[in-house]
């Protein structure tokens, strides 16, 4: 997806200083130092209009959905459902009881590990992950291999980042019954060819539940096209609030699967010698649900809709590609993670220096990055590093952004060079 | 530029973690424990041997920044030869440095480990700092449950 920098034309309708002014936090200062913030594959920073969504709700049209007669109830109500609505479109859903509230990726996963894995998973059974999964797509797959004596199979990667899909295709076989794998991984970057996936995996009569995560923010999500059976993403990570995040599935998969959470809200009738369960999406969303998150998070779906993601990708690849260039030309540092098809993150090691000392000098220098494993202890192990220095971009980042973080390594150089 | 960070980063932690001391698995050790960093994947292991009740050799195997390869370096310099006792206590006033609690005098006995104090203002690096304190801890305490900075 990255395109050469020469041939960027950013439309003229992507005005990334008028982005800059819908995001308050930019204009804070960290030590006396303008906030440069390189960390939205962690969780990225929210527009005035989703800040604007979530006081409004509690200002304006609070209360308990979903089974109030009352005014506000229903206002409330409207205003979920609409969120709904907003998320069904952003991925282009045919149906929007295919669209599950969960808190966030994590959650769907486990949700989708749990109930589906349990009544469909017996010894034997093979679910295929790749190397590069976050570990919030691995763990839930060895709980439920543990209780149903499945086995896990994993497709490595190539020193690039690059998915071996000719080992994907080996492994496919009789006994795989589900693969779990990244859209995008949070600590290489690397796109995977999941329409590719999805379609080998079907071909042995295999399901595909993609974690999202770090492709909901940077490519246009298409259901019907990429034909997944399951797909998460957090709303955190797509300028939305934290807490809430979407478990999209295929309508008759749902419905076959038994609910994961007992409680109000999915039930039909309750008493104690039967309780039949609520539709979809409502069997899955027991209990009370986070009303001004999924209301924030339809806010954030709406911005990002109005600014178009392909002009967003357009924006970011133009500096993932100005930043991989300036980060090459640093002499000691390598670059984790250096796939053809890449998004938004620039993962990299210094030869002598630590990511965590790179990571606390940077901070002073008010540049907020990742430093660590990102939750993919995995991946780290398959280049032999503890740890890398993760800068992720973000749709209001700037080229004079990445000067600063290259300045900063110079910095690093100076203080560890003496 | 006074923003701490030629304060953290002193030529005398600098040289620690280009050079750690005692550096290396030791074979016969009477004592081993680990710590683990989870949040950045830094590990430590500690090896003490026993003489009675005074530390008669230490040692440590590391994987991490420059500021816990520095502590742990100086660490086992500073504790060959005390007794349990004491080097329990040197960890406490170490502790009580890197977290800048009041209180507690320095003194004297803290010696290089002094030019660790810099952590103080850095609060996330604190745990880089203790974890293979924690393991010499735990090493002598003879839990062999690895030590966790959470
Ligand atoms: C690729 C990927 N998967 C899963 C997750 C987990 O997301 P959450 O913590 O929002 O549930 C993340 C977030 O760090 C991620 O980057």
């Amino acid at each position: 997806m990255a395109s050469n920098p020469e041939n960027a034309v950013l439309t003229p309708s992507f005005d990334v200083e008028r982005i800059r002014q819908d995001f308050p936090i930019l204009s804070q200062q960290v030590y006396d130092k303008p906030l440069v913030y390189f960390d939205s594959g962690a969780s990225a920073q929210k527009p005035r209009a989703v800040i604007d969504a979530i006081s409004n709700v509690y200002e304006t049209e609070y209360a308990n959905v979903h089974r109030g007669v009352h005014y506000m109830s229903q206002k409330a109500t409207d205003a979920m459902e609409s969120s709904r609505e907003s998320v069904r479109a952003f991925i282009n859903a045919s149906d929007v009881r295919e669209i599950i509230f969960v808190r966030g990726a994590t959650e769907g996963i486990n949700l989708v590990a749990s109930c589906w894995g349990r009544q469909n998973l017996v010894a034997g059974d093979e679910i295929i992950l790749s190397v590069m999964e976050h570990h919030s797509n691995i763990v839930p797959w060895q709980m439920i291999a543990e209780q149903t004596g499945a086995v896990i199979k994993v497709v490595p990667i190539s020193d690039e980042g690059v998915l071996d899909m000719d080992a994907y295709n080996d492994l496919l076989c009789d006994k795989t019954k589900i693969v779990a794998m990244t859209h995008i991984s949070n600590a290489l970057g690397t796109i995977t060819p999941m329409a590719e996936i999805i379609r080998m995996a079907h071909e042995r009569g295999a399901l595909v539940l993609v974690d999202g995560c770090q492709a909901a923010p940077h490519m246009a999500l298409d259901m019907q096209a990429l034909d997944a059976d399951f797909y998460v993403f957090s709303g955190h990570k797509i300028y939305g609030p934290s807490g809430i995040g979407v478990l999209y599935g295929k309508a008759a998969l749902l419905e076959a699967m038994p609910p994961y959470q007992g409680g109000g809200e999915m039930i039909d009738v309750v008493t104690f010698e039967k309780t039949t369960y609520a539709d979809l999406p409502f069997k899955f969303e027991a209990g009370t649900p986070h009303i001004a998150g999924a209301i924030g998070m339809g806010a954030a779906i709406e911005y990002i809709s109005g600014i178009g993601l392909e002009n967003i990708a357009a924006h970011e690849n133009d500096l993932l590609d100005y930043g991989t260039e300036k980060l090459s030309g640093i002499n000691s540092l390598k670059l984790v993670g250096t796939a053809p098809e890449k998004a938004a993150i620039l993962s990299f090691v210094l030869e002598t220096v630590h990511p965590h000392d790179v990571g606390t000098i940077l901070d002073r220098e008010g540049i907020a990055v990742r430093t660590g494993h990102h939750c993919a202890q995995p991946v780290m192990d398959r280049f032999d590093i503890a740890a890398t220095i993760r800068a992720s971009i973000g749709m209001y980042n700037t080229r004079e952004e990445i000067d600063v973080l290259v300045a900063g390594l110079g910095r690093v150089q100076e203080i560890f060079g003496r | 530029m006074n923003d701490g960070l030629t304060d953290l980063y002193q030529e005398v932690i600098l040289d620690h973690s280009r050079n750690p001391r005692n550096f290396g698995p030791s074979e016969n050790a009477d004592r081993t424990a680990r710590g683990n960093n989870p949040l950045c994947g830094d590990r430590v292991t500690v090896f003490l041997n026993l003489d009675g009740d005074e530390i008669s050799d230490a040692q440590f195997d590391a994987r991490g920044c420059a500021i816990s390869l520095a502590s742990a370096s100086m660490m086992t310099e500073m504790i060959k030869g005390k007794s349990i006792e004491d080097a329990k206590a040197l960890f406490e006033k170490f502790l009580a440095l890197v977290t800048g609690e009041n209180g507690l005098e320095a003194g004297p006995d803290l010696a290089e480990l002094k030019t660790l104090s810099g952590v103080k203002d850095f609060p996330t690096r604190i745990k880089c700092a203790t974890l293979a304190w924690q393991a010499m801890v735990a090493a002598l305490d003879g839990t062999d449950q690895d030590v966790k900075t959470e």
